[in-house]
């Protein structure tokens, strides 16, 4: 036919590119070709690598080596001959301190040093446990036999393609002492005061006590005649708003007073909020990754574990969770190597405050080299070095955890 | 063609054996309550971010963008808040308001300005409309503002050309590399894989210091390449097209060999096209890793024209300053791209990030 020959609108922007980028490779095939006539062709490997290489050498594996180098050297300048060599002194500011549980006993750098250290600890163990938790959860929902299950794991997803900095604008926005969430907070308790006062309290209460009651009569009294039923309801009913209205005065909160979230001193409440926040924007990928790891597993076991009579949470326990441990193993090795070196939300919503309760380890290594006047580049690399230490033991225990697991 | 009677189907479609039980109930109710944790505070900085530098000052809790009307003072010069004032005898008349005496209010009728009066402040109550203020978002990049202390425009460019430059080089650097690495046999190859996979493990934050140094030494700080280029050549891309270009076959090449074609060409020919479903996973990684970078650039770039989209919004933040208007409605602005880029590809993005485990 005459019309498969003429291109259709659509596709010639991807022709025009596709030409462009045929013409790039051509150009580019000159010197390429002259080269490859001079050292042959099984040579032009090492061609290919170059550049990978040369990037990869100058900015990550003479970096690693220098660091060694920077950590036994003071002063501030940036040029490596003018650096002081001290030997271990560095190292002995971190960790010459009576107490490492108790930073306040240890010299300026030492001090900056364990907060960071404990903050991040802290933060790691309560937030990677309750983000595989919820993580999971959502996982294993999304996994059923559930509607429009693409626009679910889409929403759930979103939050992680949006950059910490926007993150953290946006519960800064909802977390100030007069944003939503303290307006929400304080038109909930208000409306529930008036519901509490109202006159419609005892009449819905009656209701809601009077569904219930039926519900369990139904269950308790399940094959007796209807009127016993009807005169259980009645009397739970009874007993049920007699206990709710002698407590009515006990009821009313009081009125609130709005909490500054991420400011308030001696709370938990900026800790908390910076483990939420951190958690809502990473809760998705992990998701993700476990619910890919859901689908893996092959249907028909679940299909002979219900043909054996395997009640659902025995089939959870005994075909979900050993089949899904491999994925679990990735994400909790993932998630805990990133929640130690968490910075960017924190550092924009609390700055690590107030005061130091939510500096973490990579802020304080990122203040000492590049906040202030004293640019000390030997603490900031003597922490890093101990930091990247801890974080190897974590790996190669997790590791060995996964072999000796599955070796067994 | 969608059949009418599939969609019928579809939307009346039921469980094949269970039915709906309450454990259904259970989970869309955790789906819901999830959706609404991720969108109402989104949801809440966009309808703040349409709202007066006023109504933000003075934190109205309201969802809608009121604004209160206002009405010429006698000579022209100022403009007064418009009020709603309920005489005694219950007529209501609208007023412009000029201050405040005591418990009363100096008010004139509207068309009336020369006539001041004296109200009760209990009696008046302020006259609004719902109006969303698009300035927010014309003032900082178009208008008059834009270069007073927050040049979007400028730190858009930044962003933009540091995703687009970075995201270009990384797919190249990385499929040269992963191409040496797969279709070549050389002495070192192995050893060559084995280094790059273990710095996987390497976290890129504990060698900032003396990556600053490099960088500062090869004269790069305060220029979009200081950025560039160090994260160029990623470990993950190598591995991803790597273990992507070992699953296609060898035969091809040799065959293109046979015909002449230099080892370039065949690269630029035949394997980055067929390589196309993992450089495009890599694209959209980089593409996510570069526009949302923050710590990096944070170090190496520290004068304000050099500054990405994420510096300027987090450093707009720091400031103390009445320009909560502008800086929400600039979020939006960030947060804009993303969002329309994950709503046109978000199949790819979710099924591509869950099949490498990467992020």
């Amino acid at each position: 036919m005459a019309d498969t020959s003429i291109p259709t609108p659509s596709r010639a922007p991807a022709n025009l590119v596709g030409w462009l980028w045929g013409k790039l490779g051509d150009v580019l095939d000159g010197p390429f070709r002259a080269l490859q006539r001079h050292i042959g062709a099984n040579r032009m490997a090492y061609v290919f690598l170059a550049p990978n290489v040369l990037v990869f050498g100058l900015f990550s594996f003479w970096p690693m080596l220098l660091n060694f180098y920077i950590a036994f050297t003071g002063g501030q300048s940036v040029i490596l001959a003018e650096r002081p060599f001290v030997g271990l002194a560095n190292f002995r500011e971190l960790l010459d301190c009576p107490s490492w549980l108790d930073p306040k006993t240890c010299p300026v750098a030492g001090f900056s040093f364990w907060t960071g250290i404990w903050n991040t600890l802290f933060f790691a163990v309560v937030q990677v446990p309750i983000m595989i938790v919820v993580a999971l959860v959502t996982a294993l929902i999304l996994n059923r036999d559930i509607r429009a299950r693409g626009f679910w794991r889409a929403v759930y997803f979103y939050p992680v393609m949006l950059s910490p900095v926007v993150v953290a604008v946006i519960w800064d926005w909802v977390l100030k002492r007069r944003g939503i969430l303290n307006a929400l907070l304080s038109d909930g308790v208000d409306g529930w005061n008036a519901f509490v006062g109202s006159n419609l309290f005892v009449p819905i209460l009656a209701g809601l006590s009077g569904l219930a009651a039926w519900a369990f009569c139904q269950r308790l009294l399940r094959d007796r005649p209807v009127w016993l039923k009807l005169v259980g309801t009645g009397l739970g009913a009874l007993v049920i708003a007699f206990i709710l209205t002698s407590f009515r005065a006990n009821l009313a909160f009081e009125p609130y007073r709005p909490i500054n979230w991420l400011i308030d001193v001696r709370s938990g409440w900026p800790m908390f909020w910076v483990i939420f926040v951190y958690t809502w924007g990473h809760l998705g990928f992990y998701m993700l990754i476990l619910l890919a790891g859901l689908q893996a597993i092959p249907k028909d076991l679940y299909e002979a574990a219900e043909m054996d009579g395997t009640s659902k949470s025995r089939a959870f326990w005994r075909i979900t969770l050993p089949l899904l441990m491999p994925t679990m193993i990735v994400v909790l090795v993932l998630s805990l190597i990133r929640a130690f070196q968490v910075f960017d939300e924190v550092y924009v919503l609390t700055g690590g405050g107030p005061g130091q309760a939510t500096k973490m380890i990579i802020q304080h290594i990122y203040e000492s080299a590049f906040i202030g006047d004293a640019k000390r580049y030997g603490i900031a690399a003597a922490s890093s070095m101990l930091v990247a230490g801890l974080l190897l033991i974590l790996t190669l225990g997790q590791l060995a955890a996964t072999r000796k697991k599955a070796g067994g | 063609m969608i059949n009418s009677t599939d969609v019928s189907s579809f939307l009346t479609r039921k469980r094949a054996r269970h039915g709906f039980d309450w454990t259904d109930v259970l989970s869309y109710a955790y789906l819901a309550l999830g959706v609404l944790l991720v969108a109402l505070p989104i949801f809440w900085m966009f309808m703040s971010s349409i709202k007066s530098p006023r109504a933000l000052v003075e934190n109205d809790p309201r969802l809608l963008p009121h604004e209160q009307l206002t009405t010429p003072s006698a000579d022209g010069s100022r403009s007064h808040g418009v009020f709603l004032w309920t005489k005694p005898d219950g007529s209501q008349v609208d007023v412009g308001f000029i201050g405040p005496r005591g418990v009363n209010a100096r008010v004139f009728e509207i068309g009336k300005p020369a006539e001041i009066i004296e109200v009760p402040r209990s009696q008046i109550v302020r006259k609004e409309v719902v109006q969303p203020r698009w300035e927010n978002y014309s003032e900082p990049t178009i208008g008059s503002t834009q270069s007073r202390n927050f040049n979007f425009l400028r730190y858009f460019w930044n962003s933009t050309f540091v995703t687009v430059v970075a995201t270009l080089l990384t797919l190249v650097v990385n499929a040269m590399a992963a191409f040496a690495l797969s279709k070549y046999r050389f002495r070192g190859r192995d050893a060559m894989v084995i280094v790059i996979v273990s710095t996987l493990l390497i976290p890129p934050t504990v060698i900032l210091v003396p990556l600053f140094i490099t960088v500062s030494s090869l004269g790069m700080l305060n220029s979009l390449w200081g950025v560039i280029i160090p994260a160029i050549a990623t470990p993950t891309g190598v591995f991803l097209l790597r273990q992507y270009m070992l699953t296609i076959p060898d035969e091809l090449l040799e065959a293109a060999r046979m015909d002449g074609a230099s080892e370039w060409k065949i690269f630029w020919r035949i394997m980055l096209p067929l390589s196309l479903p993992a450089l495009s996973v890599l694209a959209i990684l980089s593409v996510m890793w570069r526009w949302n970078d923050f710590m990096w650039p944070l170090i190496v770039l520290t004068q304000s024209e050099v500054f990405t989209l994420q510096l300027g919004l987090s450093t707009f933040k720091g400031e103390l300053n009445d320009n909560m208007h502008h800086l929400l409605a600039m979020t939006v602005l960030t947060l804009l791209p993303v969002t329309l880029v994950f709503v046109v590809l978000q199949k790819h993005i979710t099924t591509g990030i869950a099949n490498t485990g990467l992020k």
